[in-house]
């Protein structure tokens, strides 16, 4: 069977190498273009094309202009007006901007020979950082010194509420974590499987080939070929409900610091 | 035992935590189906929270993967 490391296809590589540049503090950096940067410029360029191309304002709107239409009142009504409410609209922005641009990245992984600049940490810990930092932003400038209640459970004894205070405040410094590991996970994980059971299709149609009992492979290489077939549109749903999970998520945690005081 | 050998058992030993993983997710949408059969009016309301439940549930299994990761590759 042939041997394939199914890990290959995560590789970055350069596509325009720039010399090193060396920045103050920081040492040489090396700013080429990668695959991975490739693809998220892409993603952003098109993203911004179907917008522009989408921004017709007609009263009977088009189907570039229903399209956008809908995933802008997507975005509205269930992430941000869903969750954090009419004080969520400031929000919108940039909760659209990141769905659109890790659901781009997930689709734009899924094409043959594309690469899928969320199966890199380093891109998914960048964008949950990111968010991370908005969240502590917006809390410490919207309630000052009162976005430390946000640790303090109300209405309980206060040993176990120093206790579960300990508690909230891991369970806090671990979300830039859990959001970069999930989609990480996510679509290494997936890509690996079928890249796993694409394998299958040829090892098992060259095994068969040899004639004979052999020839028993081809049946194996067609269930492996439907259940590829299968995976992929199971990738097709995964890469848009990750991106929903990781923009519903960045909605509760801006939830929490923005409704604060009002409990919504 | 050999070091690779090791290395292989502990990482399939490490991917047993997706037996969690798959019982939280089988809970998950299983108790959501029965409510939304009660209550269909109110299943749409609830879906968001379910992907929410989705997520946090899927991220367990996703730490014993890294682990599987981290115990096979480094």
């Amino acid at each position: 069977m042939a041997v394939m490391n199914p890990m290959e296809q995560f590789l970055v590589e350069k596509v325009v190498p720039l010399p090193p540049i060396s920045a103050p503090g920081l040492g040489s950096l090396d700013l080429s273009i990668t695959n991975s940067v490739l693809f998220m410029i892409l993603a952003a360029g098109l993203i911004m094309a179907f917008l522009l191309a989408a921004a017709r304002r007609e009263i009977l709107p088009g189907r570039m202009q229903a399209t956008a239409e809908f995933l802008y009142t997507f975005v509205d009504g269930t992430l941000t007006g869903g969750i954090i409410g009419d004080r969520g609209r400031p929000f919108l922005p940039f909760v659209f901007s990141l769905f659109l641009f890790i659901a781009m990245i997930n689709l734009l992984g899924l094409i043959p020979l594309g690469f899928t600049a969320t199966s890199q940490l380093a891109v998914t810990v960048t964008l949950a950082v990111m968010t991370f930092g908005i969240v502590l932003i917006v809390g410490l400038t919207r309630n000052g010194l009162g976005f430390f209640k946000l640790f303090w459970p109300t209405g309980m004894n206060v040993f176990l509420a120093g206790f579960l205070c300990i508690m909230e405040v891991i369970s806090f410094l671990i979300r830039p974590g859990t959001l970069a590991l999930r989609l990480f996970g996510n679509m290494l994980g997936g890509h690996i499987v079928m890249f796993v059971f694409a394998s299958f299709i040829v090892g098992l149609g060259m095994f068969g080939m040899q004639g004979g009992l052999a020839s028993l492979g081809f049946v194996g290489a067609g269930l492996s070929f439907a259940l590829v077939t299968g995976l992929f549109i199971l990738e097709l749903l995964v890469a848009g409900l990750q991106a929903f999970v990781f923009a519903a998520l960045t909605c509760i945690y801006l939830n929490e610091v923005v409704n604060l005081d009002h409990g919504h | 035992m050999d070091i690779h050998a090791a290395k292989a058992l502990g990482a399939g030993l490490a991917m047993t935590g997706l037996i969690g993983a798959g019982l939280g997710l089988g809970i998950l949408f299983g108790n959501y189906l029965q409510a939304a059969i009660r209550n269909p009016a109110a299943a749409a309301g609830e879906r968001t929270y379910l992907f929410i439940g989705l997520a946090l549930t899927e991220s367990m299994g996703l730490f014993a993967f890294v682990m599987g990761l981290l115990i096979y590759f480094v």
